[in-house]
């Protein structure tokens, strides 16, 4: 037989290398996207300055950063939960929507209320929510054996029509001139900010916290190691008497709870009311998060910044340099496809004949 | 006669060991040369070399006193040398016929190829079904798939690792006449063991290696198992010998009447399973492999519900539905003919395997957290108390050697202090020091009133440490047969089914 390319599994792969992975798959995406400047021609430094750069050189900036990682980081921290146990959920997007459908509801439902209880409420309905979506594929997958990434996906679209549904019908705000839109939530429903003047948010100390306790439970429980034998080998699993239903069960409400909040977040939080386009794909975009941070909760940490820096120099690049923000979603792409590649590389040897 | 093969100062070192060290040894033509040797003596290493999988670092291969530079596997086909591994590469979701030809070299239609497997099945009696999926086959049966592949091929020369540590005593003298046979056709056969009585049996000649170098090439005529042990040990081996005159009385472990309906082709039905152990018994099940260990096995470890008739009972309890991790807790003990990725994870460190088993006992946590301290200490008591060769509990259990990692995963076990104990082949693919371990340990576990049971195909290993040995055929357990009555002509009937 003739082979034109050959992989070989390396019985040794890197572990060093695993962790550098990440930061070589964004050199090389720099080095590439330099070229796609070059196409456009643009000078390539000027604008990774413009991308990179010049967004976060002020205090709007950096809050700005913060405001956009907190729900990526957020989103990413409870999908490592699920693919830790090679369950792949990919409806984050879905479970935020429906978190701020849940939590943004209530903050609809009272809203004369000037209690200081409606926030707590309405973070919980948020997570509520999104625990509640990401419960379904969990029960498709153990009762039925259904591909929980198909099932994931597909009610990701569910979730975006149910949100559709209400901003135009029953929870239309009558004073909005006619447009899709709820109305704005009572002051108490919204997320206090950090500093004055900026959109910084106490969302903030929740993906701390989150990114802290999942490192303990990662590290120190037994509900961790649970994770981590199950994701190396089912029948080790199985060996050890761990219930691999049961653990499908709690990633998937996990993932689904911290989606919900991030949602919830984005809604109480930046936007103040309920619309069609409260989420600029943050469910998605904390897929990557979770990878390029090696599934480690510090390393989530680390990447959310770096993909939120994306979305703000894409905003940049389409204002000064004139080219769509799309650009944004390009280097995301990049960076994956590259991340992807250098661990296929560590894990396997290629042979070109 | 001539030399088909001759290694000439073959160097091979490996970070912090010397894998082959100025190995210098020819073959003759049409003959069966073994290469003997403990885990770690470098005989993979150099059989690799020939087979064009690794490179050495310097010397020289002649084949038929030419120069011959293998560099890849291909290469080495080309040259007529074909490889069977001890460990299988086989696609588990396709059939016998599709893997068999994904490793030809030439173009052939899968009818063509189905004819000229069957004839090489029906020459040899290799019994295959060529339409059933491997994930359906034992070990054995896997094994047959691999040797029927390399002879597809042609081969001149054909290279066996290990190839009778999954096989019975009859499977293992249809293998040899089979490789005597294919002598005669013309063919040379490398095979790497360690078991001293087969290469007697089997080869003409012997290479002993020791730690990468080349002890002496030598016929093997004028040798006996022990010579040949001390010249691969370079010290004695002492057998574990069973007291045998021992009244059991206290029932432990009782199997009643279980028989298994399933409507999967691929799975034996287990038939009217009936077992008593009593305390301080050791209960060997012999058998070819593929008549019901694997179904027993999972029955008694309960890992996905196996649904069953029948009562199995452990200390007056019945414990049916219990699930793996009640049964851990009521201090019965596995460990499972697969290490790696069953009763240990490779890319876990050995005080995480600890916990992997342990989870279920309260002194390894604290609440819902883990209590790696105490884990850690057990893992060290463990290494020195098994005699495991590893720097520190910290190493991954993949890199250690299987009979380090099996001595390990025993010693796991057995420090739990459990009251029965039951094993699924306890010593294979691993190095003859350690085998020997395991062997006296087990003895010594027994003496101490641990039950203990047994699955395995290697009968040599029953006869040694059993008190009883029944045989599974086909999903019926025989009567169970006292070691002392024991003759190897009423087993090999057993083996064969002719039993009540």
């Amino acid at each position: 037989m003739v082979y034109l390319i050959r992989v070989q599994l390396r019985e040794d792969y890197s572990n060093l290398i695993f962790y550098l992975s990440p930061l070589v798959a964004v050199a090389l995406t720099l080095f590439f996207g330099s070229f796609i400047f070059l196409i456009l021609d643009l000078n390539p430094i000027e604008s990774f300055k413009i991308f990179f750069i010049s967004p976060i050189s002020n205090s709007y900036g950096i809050s700005e950063l913060f405001v956009k990682a907190t729900p990526l980081a957020i989103i990413a921290l409870g999908l490592s939960y699920c693919f830790k146990n090679n369950i792949y959920n990919i409806g984050a997007e879905g479970q935020l929507t429906m978190g701020a459908i849940f939590g943004g509801g209530i903050g609809l439902l009272f809203n004369d209320s000037t209690s200081v209880f409606l926030l707590p409420l309405m973070i919980l309905f948020g997570a509520i929510g999104g625990a509640f979506w990401a419960t379904i594929p969990a029960i498709l997958k153990t009762k039925f054996n259904t591909n929980e990434i198909l099932t994931s996906l597909m009610l990701t679209y569910v979730a975006l029509f149910i949100l559709d549904y209400f901003v135009v019908g029953p929870w239309k705000d009558p004073a909005g001139y006619g447009l899709p839109k709820s109305m704005p939530f009572p002051d108490v429903g919204r997320l206090p900010v950090l500093i004055d003047g900026l959109r910084v948010h106490i969302g903030v100390y929740f993906a701390l916290i989150i990114c802290l306790i999942t490192y303990i439970i990662y590290n120190k429980t037994l509900f961790g190691f649970k994770l981590k034998v199950t994701g190396l080998s089912s029948k080790a699993s199985q060996y050890a008497g761990f219930k691999y239903k049961n653990l499908i069960f709690y990633t998937f409400i996990i993932s689904g709870a911290c989606a919900g909040l991030a949602g919830l977040f984005e809604v109480s939080g930046p936007i103040g009311l309920l619309y069609r386009d409260i989420s600029p794909n943050y469910g998605f975009t904390a897929i990557i998060v979770a990878f390029l941070g090696r599934l480690n909760p510090f390393g989530i940490i680390l990447s959310s910044l770096l993909i939120a820096l994306t979305y703000l120099g894409a905003e940049d690049a389409q204002l000064f340099l004139k080219i769509p923000s799309a650009v944004g979603f390009v280097f995301q792409g990049l960076v994956l496809f590259f991340l992807l590649g250098t661990d296929f590389l560590n894990k396997y040897k290629v042979f070109i004949k | 006669m001539q030399s088909i093969v001759e290694f000439k100062n073959i160097f091979k070192s490996y970070p912090g060991v010397i894998a082959n060290d100025d190995v210098s040894f020819d073959i003759k033509k049409q003959s069966i040369h073994a290469i003997l040797g403990e885990n770690g003596a470098g005989k993979s290493t150099l059989v690799k070399i020939l087979y064009g999988h690794v490179k050495p670092d310097s010397g020289e291969i002649l084949i038929n006193s030419d120069l011959a530079i293998i560099n890849s596997p291909s290469t080495a086909k080309n040259l007529g040398i074909n490889m069977v591994f001890q460990h299988f590469s086989l696609f588990e979701s396709l059939t016998v016929a599709e893997n068999l030809i994904l490793g030809m070299n030439e173009n052939i239609s899968l009818t063509k190829l189905k004819d000229k497997s069957k004839t090489i099945c029906d020459k040899y009696g290799f019994n295959l079904n060529l339409n059933s999926p491997i994930s359906s086959l034992s070990v054995g049966q896997r094994q047959s798939v691999e040797i029927v592949r390399s002879l597809l091929n042609n081969p001149k020369i054909l290279i066996m690792d290990e190839p009778t540590s999954v096989l019975t005593p009859d499977e293992i003298r249809k293998l040899f006449k089979i490789l005597k046979n294919l002598v005669n056709d013309g063919l040379t056969v490398i095979f790497i063991s360690h078991k001293l009585e087969e290469i007697i049996n089997l080869s003409d000649y012997v290479t002993i290696m020791r730690n990468g170098k080349v002890v002496s090439t030598i016929s093997t005529q004028n040798e006996d198992s022990e010579t040949l042990g001390y010249k691969m040990l370079g010290y004695k081996v002492s057998k574990a010998k069973q007291v045998s005159d021992i009244n059991f009385s206290q029932e432990i472990f009782n199997i009643k009447n279980l028989s298994t309906h399933s409507k999967d082709p691929f799975t034996i039905n287990l038939n009217k399973i009936d077992l008593n152990l009593k305390k301080g018994q050791i209960f060997g099940i012999a058998g070819v492999a593929g008549n019901g260990q694997k179904e027993l096995m999972e029955i008694l470890l309960n890992e996905n519900d196996y649904e069953f008739s029948g009562d199995i009972i452990f200390k007056d309890l019945k414990i049916n539905a219990l699930s793996t991790f009640q049964r851990k807790s009521l201090s019965i003990s596995y460990v499972t003919e697969e290490r790696l990725g069953h009763s240990a994870i490779p890319e876990m460190s050995l005080s995480e395997n600890i916990f992997l088993s342990m989870n279920h006992k309260s002194e390894f946590k604290k609440g819902d957290f883990i209590n790696f301290e105490k884990i850690n200490s057990y893992a060290s008591d463990v290494i020195k108390n098994f005699n495991v060769d590893t720097p520190s509990y910290n190493v991954k259990a993949g890199k250690l050697s299987g009979g380090n990692l099996q001595k390990f995963i025993i010693g796991r076990e057995i420090m739990s202090n459990p009251e029965l104990l039951i094993l699924s082949q306890p010593t294979w693919g691993i190095d003859a020091g350690s085998e020997a371990f395991i062997k006296k340990t087990i003895v010594e576990l027994s003496q101490k009133g641990v039950s203990i049971i047994i699955i395995s195909h290697d009968l040599d290993e029953l006869l040694e440490v059993c008190h009883q040995i029944s045989v599974l055929y086909e999903g019926s357990l025989s009567n169970p047969l006292n070691v002392e009555d024991i003759n190897i002509t009423k087993l090999g009937k057993y083996m064969g089914g002719l039993f009540d």
